[in-house]
């Protein structure tokens, strides 16, 4: 066959695109619709908030503040005596009435549904939140979502709190929180399905517990037991670490070790016997041994437990702060602190708790005499400085990438 | 007067809808497709810059369970299918005058929400629960097993949720068919088998495919079975899409993935559509 050059116009015009007038219409029409697309931007409300406020912040925020005599309160399930003897107290003594809600069961899911409203400037519904210290926090805390604390409204607080929580990473001189307690992550099982005592972080890696281990879908709190696992610090623990951290991790996630991922379900699955062994927050354990009559075990494993502190915060457009800062300082009164460590088994802030406690047992007897003695006693309520030697403290992020690198090392394993 | 008023009236007709649709369709797609293109992060902000990277990273990140929901939802479907037909089948030929009580008995379950109800199968199937619980102590099955968290749980779940969703449209492609169609069959010498499967299976194929349009499509998205009877191993897209957007605030990744779902299921749909041999199914669909 014969193969003349084609005709040149003939190329152009295959190949060149021709505007017509439709084709001109059509083009704005999609610019117009790019336009739109870049303006509906989610609007932050930026990093510039400092870890230390303007020194007039506080009078700003608390001037012209006035009480309403009643206290929306957010916080997380099996923190109280489900009776509520202490807000019942605070209501009788200061006519504030409390609305109790035990809705935070996980920092990030907690964080994700009040920030669209805090970003608008709008009440959350709440005057008060326990919030973690971590990744979380630093949100709350960049976003300037958190009331600065008048502590001159804390007269309690100065006296009783534990002087060490004023020197926290996290919030250094409690500019926007006081601690609520702290607690500790370690381990906790069911003696009848392993009848083994459990010592050590490896024995959540143990194929005798296949499909029968808990573990935490905070990504920090998996993250810390990874870590720990491998002998490394998570506060000093780098990149690098990480990624050896979620090797070790996801090892035990296909090996079928894991039966899930849970948030403060665990306890629930624990008790049903889903999980065996799970990882688990101190007081938790011996909350739900005393109200459900179980015997699960609580241990801090030999390699190390990490210690957080729950704090109070006031959500910055908090409806009733006054009150809500009245109700803080009520839990610094040493008798309250007392009542609620005895109940809850977390690590109380006001050291002179621990006092109290002993009085308050010596006026029991019998089972409940040694039951609170145990309480007063107990290192995880009141822990001595040699306890803190096996605790470590979470990953300190210093900029937010290295926070979502983190993020993006550990979620796939919570996740696939 | 008139005249202007008859030309305004049809505009006037779509007027509620239109708007409701632009308020609430469109004005939301193109806001979710702007945030697909965002970076940032939730404290200092997202800005759109057009970053198509993000649906690389997330389908990349997130294949595993795009894929897992498809074959979740598939795999339901089938059953659905298979167990929904006889029982349309029977109420439509053989439900006589009690035809509204047994259709109303399928959607009595309906009357306490759907969360609840598959709550309420986590206590049945829980690893000591009422079911496995006696099982376990009599010795027939081993300590460690369990039904919960395992895909099994997931696609059952799915299934009990979306039964009626499968069994109305093919009752009502069934209950259309002209009862002479079938007599017509069996005068041509059809015996019931054959006028099964080349009358009365034909005509009711627009049902089925309803009703795999109304169950295929949110089963694959579906979030809340694999949440509450489902482990991290049975993760669906929904799920992940759920959590970018409330644990992890990372609202591109989230829309990204909302927008490949969508993609996916819109070309599945017309592709089975195609190969079902037709838009003609879809306006008997539609009738």
């Amino acid at each position: 066959m014969q193969s003349n050059p084609p005709d040149p116009s003939l190329i152009r015009g295959l190949t060149q695109r021709r505007l017509g007038r439709r084709d001109a219409l059509r083009m704005s029409g999609l610019s117009a619709f790019a336009m739109a697309l870049a303006a509906c931007g989610v609007k932050g409300t930026g990093s510039t908030a400092p870890s230390a406020p303007a020194p007039d912040a506080v009078a700003k925020y608390w001037a012209g503040k006035t009480s309403n005599g009643k206290v929306d309160f957010a916080n997380w399930p099996l923190y109280m005596d489900p009776k509520q003897p202490e807000l019942k107290k605070f209501t009788k003594a200061t006519g504030v009435k409390v609305n109790y809600q035990e809705v935070i069961q996980e920092m990030g899911p907690w964080f994700a549904k009040v920030q669209p409203q805090l970003a608008a400037g709008q009440s959350i519904g709440y005057d008060l939140m326990v919030i973690t210290n971590g990744i979380q926090f630093k949100q709350f805390v960049d976003s300037g979502f958190l009331a600065p604390l008048d502590h001159s409204k804390l007269p309690n607080y100065v006296a009783n709190a534990d002087k060490s929580y004023a020197d926290t990473a996290y919030d250094k001189g409690n500019v926007y929180s006081v601690p609520w307690t702290s607690g500790i992550t370690g381990i906790a099982y069911d003696p009848k399905k392993v009848t083994r005592p459990i010592t050590k972080l490896a024995d959540l890696w143990d194929p005798a517990f296949k499909g029968k281990v808990g573990m935490y879908s905070d990504t920090q709190e998996l993250a810390n037991f990874g870590l720990m696992a491998l002998g490394i610090d998570p506060a000093k623990s780098t990149a690098e670490d990480w990624k050896k951290a979620a090797t070790k991790l996801k090892e035990q996630k296909s090996a079928g070790m894991v039966r899930n991922y849970y948030d403060q379900s665990y306890v629930d699955a624990l008790g049903k016997g889903e999980v065996w062994i799970t990882q688990a927050w101190s007081g938790d354990i011996f909350q739900k041994n005393v109200s459900d009559g179980t015997d699960f075990k609580f241990v801090i494993p030999e390699e190390g437990g990490t210690i957080w502190t729950d704090n109070f915060a006031i959500p910055i457009t908090a409806q009733n702060p006054l009150d809500a800062i009245k109700l803080i300082d009520f839990f610094y009164e040493v008798a309250n602190a007392a009542t609620l460590a005895e109940y809850i088994n977390y690590v109380c802030p006001v050291p002179a708790a621990q006092e109290q406690i002993k009085q308050d047992a010596a006026k029991l007897s019998g089972a409940d005499k040694t039951a609170m003695e145990a309480v007063a006693s107990s290192p995880l309520v009141f822990p001595a400085q040699s306890d803190y030697a096996k605790l470590h403290y979470y990953v300190d992020f210093k900029t937010v990438a290295e926070q979502q690198e983190f993020q993006s090392i550990f979620e796939p394993i919570v996740l696939a | 007067m008139s005249r202007s008023r008859r030309v305004l009236a049809p505009y006037l007709l779509i007027l509620p809808g239109g708007l409701w649709l632009l308020l609430f369709f469109v004005i939301p797609m193109v806001t979710m497709l702007s945030l697909s293109l965002q970076q940032g992060d939730v404290v200092s902000g997202y800005v759109f810059t057009g970053h198509w990277q993000t649906y690389v990273d997330a389908i990349g990140n997130y294949r595993t369970q795009l894929v897992r929901s498809l074959i979740y939802g598939a795999i339901t479907t089938i059953i659905l299918i298979v167990l929904a037909f006889p029982v349309a089948y029977w109420i439509a030929f053989y439900g006589g005058r009690r035809k509204p009580t047994y259709l109303f008995l399928l959607l009595l379950p309906f009357f306490v929400s759907f969360v609840l109800r598959t709550i309420s199968w986590r206590y049945i199937l829980t690893d000591e629960g009422m079911l496995l619980g006696p099982l376990k102590d009599a010795g027939l099955l081993p300590g460690s097993f369990n039904i919960l968290g395992t895909p099994v749980a997931v696609i059952f779940g799915l299934v009990y949720n979306f039964l009626p969703f499968m069994v109305l449209p093919i009752y009502v492609a069934l209950e259309r068919i002209d009862p002479r169609v079938v007599e017509a069959a069996r005068d041509l010498y059809a015996d019931p088998p054959t006028a099964f499967r080349k009358v009365i299976f034909p005509l009711a194929l627009p049902g089925v495919f309803a009703g795999v349009l109304m169950t295929f499509v949110p089963a694959s998205s579906d979030y809340v079975n694999s949440a509450v009877l489902g482990s991290s191993s049975t993760t669906m897209i929904g799920q992940v899409i759920q959590s970018q957007y409330l644990t992890s605030s990372n609202y591109p990744t989230a829309s990204a993935l909302s927008f490949t779902l969508m993609a996916v299921l819109l070309v599945g749909v017309f592709a089975y559509a195609r190969a079902l041999g037709t838009e003609d199914v879809m306006k008997v669909a539609a009738r």
